[in-house]
């Protein structure tokens, strides 16, 4: 008997402004003064980025993933949260965790090796840097669901790379969210390269999107190098999660510029010219030629822009710098709610 | 004969092995064009076309892929990045690599190799510096091996990659590239599972190994003198080689156990355990043993003072000596 179909998909890509700064007003309307805001925090992220990568080469912090190319994925999704949301970053996350309100003295802070880089302020629902690759995308899908559960009009946007959707992890996450209908927005950032492995090698599939498909989930690519694009994009998708039509996932299609860490030597297993080839989509560039056309930027504004930016870094480094170590007893003091009595014994022998 | 470091006896160790034997592949993340992120299979990716393999990010699915090649009749060698990373696959070292030969009486076994480097020091992320070897050692069917220096490195991988068993091979990554020693050219093995004494002494005997074994000895040539320090590198965690210890423990009437686990069911607690059953009446004090804390291994500010230091060590020996 012949084959019958028994469904067929298709997976999207979307694309707000293109590498030469043009707009197809007809996806979603643009506000400049929005465009520039995501400028000026792209800039103060690569300013950032290029200190810290600075810092540890100087031994001023350990080590430390770069976020050089990935500026408009970052800011662009993270600018689309409200208060209430959760955001679950790994560590290349400078850029997400700096426009969402995480102090640059305390992201110097956990590369320079000291826990109270993770103890934000109340307030600010940003989840600790997670290393181990993709175990953080489940906790997603238990805030998300638990926001469903409370009925709260919030959601939980988690962060992670291409590598991380070979894990179990990312699909029982998905899978779980979905069935759920979990308030979970699933934010892939497939910036190509998983330290020296290449997307191809990764998976034999077209795209990270289409993963989602299998569990019933919308799938959407976007061109992670487009801020606007991956602010709509990560916006609709979080519209949705809100009114409890459950979780998306989103890949922004985006290149690491920089090495996998400092400790790492790209060169060994990439090609350079593909690195230029992308240093031709840099995300800045294209928002540049935008605001140029709006009269909102010229050489004066860059370079007070610049200044101002390289201000605030420099306040971070000498807040983190000037901060007194933490006490030895720290290492005892926050295991359980309640110090017990073997931990208190050990306490003292660092007294 | 040829000096070399940790990494490079490794490396050395894992080239022997692929040319004696069509049977063993290395697989793992970064291992291939990038040689690993501590540069470990350096070159052998080139050398051995084929058999030095990336694989997609999936620790689960590496280990789990070992097993069902190991089962088939083939010698998987794994690396995992850093032994922070073995968690995601622990239920299949525990309820399949470990258990397959007992499972089935024989029929079908496991010869696999896991390597991960494991323990702090080197300013690392977190996740990248813990010392949680009594997982494994807790793990009935699994062995557990940690090098201390570049001789047993190689000798020990190449019995454990013919090794019928699968074992769990530590590198001690703190003196990875800082001990150095002269390595015989082509293949030797070093048994598993037994103990070494590095050192003859005979007022105490110090065990350890892995990366706290530089510390330990560093330790004892500075108390040259002042006490005779036997020092006893384990090698082999599992099996233990207990009659070493004791043998030791009977001639120097006392024991001082180094390592850089947490304190609470540690080796450490398992050696003084062995040694209270079977030894208790040749001991002149108490046993002792120098740990890291039953806390989360800190970031790396505070590692140094979560590793037993030299002097914490040379104190504990003066301590245990004097009683
Ligand atoms: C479970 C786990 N395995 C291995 C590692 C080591 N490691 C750190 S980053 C990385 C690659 C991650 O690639 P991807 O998910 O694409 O994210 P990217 O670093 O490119 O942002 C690896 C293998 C880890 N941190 N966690």
């Amino acid at each position: 008997m012949p084959r019958k179909t028994l469904a067929s998909f298709k997976v999207e890509y979307q694309q707000l402004m293109n590498e030469k700064g043009d707009v197809d007003e007809k996806v979603a309307a643009i506000d400049p003064e929005f465009a520039k805001r995501c400028y000026e925090l792209m800039t103060l992220v690569r300013v950032f980025d290029a200190k810290a990568v600075a810092m540890q080469r100087q031994g001023r912090i350990g080590t430390y993933a770069s976020v050089l190319g990935q500026e408009a994925a970052q800011v662009g999704s993270a600018l689309a949260l409200q208060e209430s949301d959760y955001l679950l970053p790994t560590y290349r996350e400078a850029g997400a965790l700096i426009a969402r309100d995480s102090p640059m003295h305390q992201l110097l802070q956990y590369f320079g090796g000291d826990e109270r880089g993770s103890a934000y302020e109340e307030g600010i629902n940003n989840f600790p840097i997670a290393i181990p690759i993709s175990s953080q995308i489940p906790h997603a899908t238990g805030i998300g669901w638990a926001m469903r559960l409370k009925g709260h009009k919030a959601a939980a946007l988690v962060y992670f790379g291409d590598g991380a959707s070979s894990r179990g992890d990312f699909h029982e996450a998905i899978n779980i969210a979905a069935v759920m209908k979990a308030n979970a927005v699933f934010f892939c950032q497939n910036n190509q390269y998983a330290i020296s492995l290449p997307r191809e090698r990764q998976t034999l599939a077209e795209s990270i999107a289409q993963k989602a498909i299998s569990y019933g989930v919308e799938g959407l690519q976007v061109d992670g190098n487009d801020v606007l694009g991956v602010h709509k994009a990560v916006s609709d998708a979080l519209q949705k999660a809100y009114t409890g039509k459950g979780p998306t996932l989103i890949e922004a299609y985006t290149f690491r510029l920089g090495d996998h860490t400092t400790s790492d030597d790209a060169k060994k297993y990439r090609d350079p010219k593909l690195v230029e080839q992308w240093q031709k989509r840099d995300p800045l560039a294209r928002l540049r030629v935008y605001l140029r056309q709006k009269m909102l930027w010229d050489e004066d504004y860059e370079k007070s822009l610049l200044e101002r930016c390289a201000k605030k870094v420099e306040d971070a480094v000498v807040r983190y710098e000037s901060t007194p170590a933490a006490p030895l007893t720290d290492m005892f003091d926050y295991h359980y709610a309640q110090l017990p009595q073997n931990l208190a014994e050990q306490r003292r022998e660092v007294m | 004969m040829t000096v070399m470091n940790i990494l490079e006896a490794v490396r050395d160790g894992l080239r022997q092995e692929l040319k004696a034997d069509p049977d063993v592949v290395l697989f793992g993340e970064d291992i291939g064009r990038n040689g690993g992120v501590f540069r470990t299979t350096d070159g052998l990716f080139d050398e051995f076309p084929g058999r030095v393999i990336d694989t997609p990010l999936a620790e689960l699915g590496i280990v789990a892929s070992a097993v069902g090649m190991a089962a088939y009749g083939m010698r998987p060698v794994v690396e995992i990045q850093f032994s922070g990373f073995v968690y995601g696959a622990m239920e299949q070292l525990i309820s399949h690599a470990a258990r397959l030969r007992n499972r089935t009486r024989g029929k079908f076994t496991c010869p696999m190799v896991l390597r991960a480097p494991y323990s702090g020091g080197i300013r690392a992320l977190e996740h990248h510096s813990e010392s949680m070897e009594a997982f494994y050692v807790h793990t009935q069917g699994l062995k557990v091996v940690i090098p201390s220096n570049p001789y047993d490195a190689k000798g020990l991988l190449i019995a454990a990659i013919r090794d019928p068993d699968p074992v769990i091979f530590l590198e001690p990554k703190r003196i990875y590239r800082a001990v150095k020693a002269e390595v015989p050219d082509g293949s030797y093995v070093v048994p598993l599972g037994r103990a070494s004494i590095l050192r003859e002494g005979t007022d105490i005997t110090v065990v350890s190994w892995g990366s706290m074994m530089k510390s330990v000895l560093d330790a004892a040539t500075e108390l040259q003198g002042k006490a005779s320090i036997e020092v006893l590198d384990l090698r082999t965690l599992s099996p233990m080689d207990t009659a070493s210890i004791i043998a030791s423990v009977e001639k120097t009437g006392r024991l001082l156990v180094v390592s850089e686990e947490p304190r609470t069911c540690s080796v450490a607690g398992e050696i003084l355990a062995q040694v209270a059953e079977r030894a208790m009446l040749s001991l002149q004090a108490p046993p002792r043993r120098v740990t890291g804390f039953d806390t989360i291994m800190p970031l790396y500010k505070m590692e140094n003072d979560y590793i037993p230091s030299k002097d914490k060590i040379m104190k504990a020996i003066l301590d245990v000596v004097s009683y």
